[in-house]
């Protein structure tokens, strides 16, 4: 049976193409045999942060309009077995993206034995967006501790609530999960920053986990190589432990708390 | 900074103001969630003819559908002044 996961999020730069290429690989590294999706037309960005821009032949666009078979289109990772990359066209005719197109692409990966298919939205509540949510099972929403964002975040999770194929058969909400991202519990500590606590009753969903704000991340974009593999940082344990609660796995929630200065530290040396 | 952070009250913390703003906002947005798209354009015309006869604020009209076991009940809510007689005869 394969599980089909929207990456979403409303507002752009939050983190959800960092969060698929993780969440994907992570799930690949425990053997589940998984495809990850980037649903930006004209904007493709997945195949930078997977670290495949080179290997990109045919994409999405190019499988929808029958210009080449799933198999060619699809990227085996060179690092872990069982995951493939679909990367988007950079066409700019958007039109391109129809729901029948993908449905035929997501039934070709089911037949292909997949176990997930993660599904990288782009921002916006336009049509992408929408199309990469639409078959979705389950939905993975990535918020910033930060006011438009978590804005964003309520809105999608209304059009999550109404737009998808299961809330359209009367089959009830897909579930939806928070992952926190550029989380700084120093800032949140000096009462700068909304805590997972905040943004939780705003919200109200379950938390799948709070990635911390780490260099670890942006030095994994530019080296092409998703941020779960870098086994040493705190983001990528973080990725780690959030792919561990998504299956199911009751793992504590770490890098919530700033690490705590010396007295000396605390009364003489501020922030 | 340093000791003196520690006087301040939290409750100024921008980050209290952002949770109250978030809670306003969110709260609003989804009363109109769902609802068909001509609930906004519903609003205003209903708004228009209520201040033919009451001088009433922006915020004095609310419409809202809600959905209760396969029917929808649209419900509007119109706020009246307090010197509604004086509007009345003015």
């Amino acid at each position: 049976m394969t599980k089909i996961v929207v990456v979403t999020s409303g507002k752009g730069g939050v983190g959800k193409t960092t969060t698929s290429a993780a969440i994907a690989t992570g799930l690949a590294m425990r053997g589940y045999k998984t495809t990850v999706i980037d649903f930006d037309v004209g904007l493709r960005n997945l195949d930078l942060i997977m670290g495949c821009e080179r290997r990109v032949v045919y994409d999405l666009v190019n499988v929808i309009n029958g210009d080449s078979n799933l198999k060619q289109a699809l990227i085996k990772d060179k690092r872990v077995d069982d995951l493939f990359i679909l990367p988007a066209s950079q066409t700019r005719d958007k039109d391109a993206l129809t729901l029948e197109g993908v449905e035929k692409v997501l039934q070709g990966l089911i037949e292909l034995g997949m176990d997930y298919v993660i599904c990288d939205s782009p921002a916006g509540i336009e049509k992408g967006a929408l199309t990469a949510a639409y078959f979705a099972d389950e939905a993975i929403v990535v918020t910033n501790p930060e006011v438009s964002s978590v804005r964003d975040s309520d809105r999608i999770l209304g059009i999550l609530s109404s737009k998808t194929r299961k809330a359209e058969r009367g089959e009830g909400d897909i579930p939806a999960r928070l992952l926190l991202t550029r989380y700084s519990p120093q800032r949140v500590e000096r009462g700068e920053m909304l805590s997972v606590e905040d943004v939780q009753d705003i919200l109200a969903i379950e938390l799948l986990g709070v990635i911390p704000e780490s260099q670890a991340v942006l030095n994994a974009s530019n080296s092409g190589a998703p941020v779960i593999l870098e086994g040493e940082s705190d983001a990528g344990q973080a990725y780690e432990d959030a792919v561990g609660r998504f299956l199911g796995e009751d793992r504590a929630h770490r890098f919530l708390t700033a690490n705590k200065k010396s007295l000396f530290g605390r009364l003489f040396g501020g922030q | 900074m340093g000791i003196f952070s520690y006087l301040l009250p939290k409750k100024n913390s921008s980050a209290s103001v952002a949770k109250e703003r978030l809670q306003i906002i969110v709260a609003r947005e989804r009363s109109t969630r769902g609802g068909p798209d001509y609930l906004p354009q519903l609003q205003e015309e209903l708004l228009a003819v209520v201040r033919k006869y009451v001088p009433v604020d922006q915020d004095a009209v609310m419409v809202q559908v809600d959905r209760e076991s396969g029917c929808e009940i649209l419900e509007l809510n119109i706020t009246l002044p307090e010197h509604e007689e004086q509007g009345r005869q003015a």
